[in-house]
């Protein structure tokens, strides 16, 4: 997993509570084996006309939209399905950094799990930080995992996260060697503890 | 078994998830990082696997307890009727080689699959109880948010990504903070025309399609003790929708006859020690729970959506809600888009409006008491000529028992269609789908913008209803037909 520090970047702004999974990436595109290629479905069913013509008022489609490393969303972001690739569609926007008052549990861990950074500010920032964006599209934010702070213009806002999350983001650490590396104590919950059922 | 074997050394009281949780940690939570939590029964499907088997591969990993894992074939599966027994070709190539990636990576593996054509095929959380696979006191996961199903047996079970498939093929384990525990306590009895399915629809409208966040929701009290395991299953099935990260419901008899003789369930003298073990999974009298909501079943109607999230849903008999009351602006706004997407007005009844499609299927309703349930309905009638009913049973299982039962010629001529099992128009990855601008009455989970079909505008609602409306042609208060 590449590490995730700091960035400093404009914003698309997706003013929309409860994005489900399903819109991030509609289900007749996880019909794939491997991670790649899912960005152009990202939100397909928002962003393309029944033609398949990109929809000028859609946020992603407006100029500059494709440079943006930040999606600022609304409340319970990435509910609905665990299908991890609404992170890889994300990813591969070039979405680094995923701005919202909340978001789903199993989002969460899946944003993570792929270099991205999902922010949780409170409702007043939030909005204060939507407001900005409305007044100047254009805004860079720049997000500061380390210090965990989010800046725009005037605005300066710190955010939670849990603290095995950040360490893994900064670091890139690889979790799975991480708990590969805990074989042994593995075996023996295994030994002590044995098994419920065998499916074989 | 790994029921909790022995008692906290605190003694302090503990919830049922508390007691499920602490049995399975390998490596305690610290300072520094999560605990390390084992997995009992690892369910796989095709959909959300072939990365993580590919992650091995690179790795040169093995899956660590293919003896704990089970894999099906049931997301992007044809639900079409067989012909001569045997199932229509995959017309879709991508399905194809994703089925046959899952066979590969299960044999290279050494994964049990119940694939396309075997007959305890079918969705993965509708098999993994009938298999009594899923048991009380146990962890499972599965690459799919609906696992929270399998927590009905008093299990800890929830969906994770497909990162974390691969770590729990290659490890058995997961690295996983300790939830917050929230008690949904229903008080009072269902009435007549009210099952299980318009319970949680009543909860996930109460709370909010977030208000589980974080949590693990317990369902307790005198409504969810009436319920029998299908039912059960249907509540903790839609957790997720409420945003939590699980649901369950401590085991007692209901749970053990369910249990009792199934295929993979412990037998003779293991099942007597199982059972026993399994009557210490409840919450202790003075535990603390995160949270308590409690909801009375006496005063629920039929339910239904009328929006694009679960928690978008009223009485059968009421009328769409009126934007402009809305908490605030951004809600407003939720509902006005929801409102445009399914094309109702504000303040119209949903009683009467036409429908294109009935659905009854998937991991919520598609049991064999829910085919009986919309059977009971259509006996003896024809289905409104305007409507077209799919009948898509969960499992193979489901699907002989109900045949055995004469429930696929009732379907048959009152006009639905009896299908293969699987996922189907749940999901539309298989061909099953809305057109664009259709309504259905959906025993499915989620209402999402285009979850059936693209443009398609889902109606969330019980079998009972379902029936009723495939019945009238038009939403129907299935206490209403005589
Ligand atoms: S039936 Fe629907 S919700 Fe259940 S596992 Fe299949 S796609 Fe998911």
């Amino acid at each position: 997993m590449d590490p995730f520090t700091s960035l400093v970047s404009t914003a698309v702004v997706l003013r929309v509570d409860n994005v489900d999974t399903d819109q991030i990436i509609p289900a007749r595109f996880l019909k794939i084996t491997d991670r790649d290629g899912l960005g152009p479905h990202a939100f397909a069913d928002w962003r393309y006309d029944a033609s398949g013509t990109p929809r000028a008022d859609f946020p992603l489609n407006a100029p500059g939209a494709g440079d943006a490393k930040i999606l600022v969303a609304g409340r319970n972001f990435g509910c609905g399905s665990s299908r991890e690739h609404a992170a890889w569609a994300l990813h591969a926007l070039g979405i680094r950094v995923i701005v919202c008052p909340s978001f789903a549990d199993i989002f969460r861990n899946n944003a993570h799990a792929n270099g991205m950074l999902p922010v949780a500010l409170n409702e007043p920032e939030h909005a204060l930080l939507l407001d900005a964006l409305t007044h100047n599209p254009a805004l860079p934010i720049a997000v500061d995992l380390a210090s965990q702070s989010l800046t725009a213009a005037g605005l300066h806002c710190t955010f939670s996260i849990d603290p095995f999350a950040k360490h893994c983001l900064l670091r890139g650490v690889d979790t799975l060697g991480f708990l590969l590396a805990a074989a042994p104590e593995i075996t023996a919950y295994e030994a002590s503890h044995h098994a419920p059922v065998c499916c074989t | 078994m790994t029921a909790p074997q022995a008692p906290a050394p605190t003694h302090a009281p503990r919830t049922l998830v508390e007691k499920i949780w602490q049995h399975h940690v390998v490596r305690p939570a610290s300072a520094d990082a999560p605990a390390i939590l084992f997995v009992d029964l690892h369910l796989v499907h095709e959909v959300t696997s072939p990365q993580a088997f590919a992650e091995l591969a690179a790795r040169g990993v093995k899956v660590r307890r293919p003896d704990l894992t089970v894999a099906t074939m049931d997301h992007s599966t044809p639900t079409t009727p067989r012909v001569n027994g045997h199932h229509v070709a995959l017309s879709d190539r991508l399905a194809a080689a994703q089925l046959s990636r899952l066979e590969a990576n299960c044999r290279e593996y050494g994964v049990p699959l119940f694939p396309l054509g075997h007959d305890r095929q079918g969705i993965v959380h509708v098999i993994g109880p009938e298999l009594g696979l899923t048991q009380p006191g146990m962890t499972v996961v599965c690459g799919d948010s609906h696992t929270s199903t399998h927590g009905a047996f008093g299990a800890l079970a929830f969906g994770i990504g497909t990162s974390e498939v691969a770590h729990v093929l290659a490890t058995q384990c997961l690295l996983q903070a300790p939830p917050r525990t929230m008690e949904v306590r229903v008080e009072g009895r269902l009435g007549y025309g009210v099952s299980a399915k318009d319970l949680i629809l009543g909860i996930i409208a109460h709370i909010g399609v977030a208000g589980g966040a974080g949590h693990v929701m317990e369902y307790t009290g005198p409504a969810i003790r009436a319920l029998d395991m299908e039912g059960r299953m249907t509540i903790c099935n839609m957790s997720i929708e409420a945003g939590a990260r699980a649901g369950c419901i401590a085991p007692d008899e209901v749970t053990f006859e369910y249990l009792a003789g199934r295929p993979y369930a412990p037998r003779a003298a293991q099942w007597i020690d199982a059972v026993e073990r399994w009557r210490e999974l409840r919450t202790d009298v003075g535990a603390h729970y995160d949270r308590t909501v409690s909801i009375d079943a006496s005063e629920l109607a039929p339910m239904i959506s009328y929006g694009t999230n679960p928690g978008m849903a009223i009485p059968v008999t009421g009328r769409v809600p009126e934007p402009r009351v809305a908490a605030d602006e951004q809600q407003r706004a939720t509902l006005e888009r929801a409102l445009g997407y399914m094309a109702l007005q504000p303040g119209q009844p949903v009683l009467g409006i036409p429908v294109d499609v009935v659905f009854l299927g998937s991991c919520t309703n598609a049991r064999l008491s829910d085919l009986r349930a919309a059977a009971g309905v259509l006996r003896g009638r024809k289905l409104a000529p305007n409507v077209r009913m799919l009948v898509v049973p969960g499992s193979q299982q489901v699907k002989r028992q109900a045949e055995a039962e004469g429930l696929d010629a009732v379907f048959a001529s009152a006009g639905a269609e009896w299908r293969e099992s699987g996922c189907s128009m749940c999901i539309a990855m298989n061909g099953d789908q809305l057109a664009p601008g259709q309504y259905a009455v959906s025993t499915s989970n989620r209402n999402f913008e285009g979850r059936q079909g693209k443009g398609g505008r889902t109606f969330l609602a019980s079998p009972l209803t379902a029936a009723a409306t495939a019945l009238r042609g038009v939403i129907t208060d299935v206490r209403t037909l005589a």
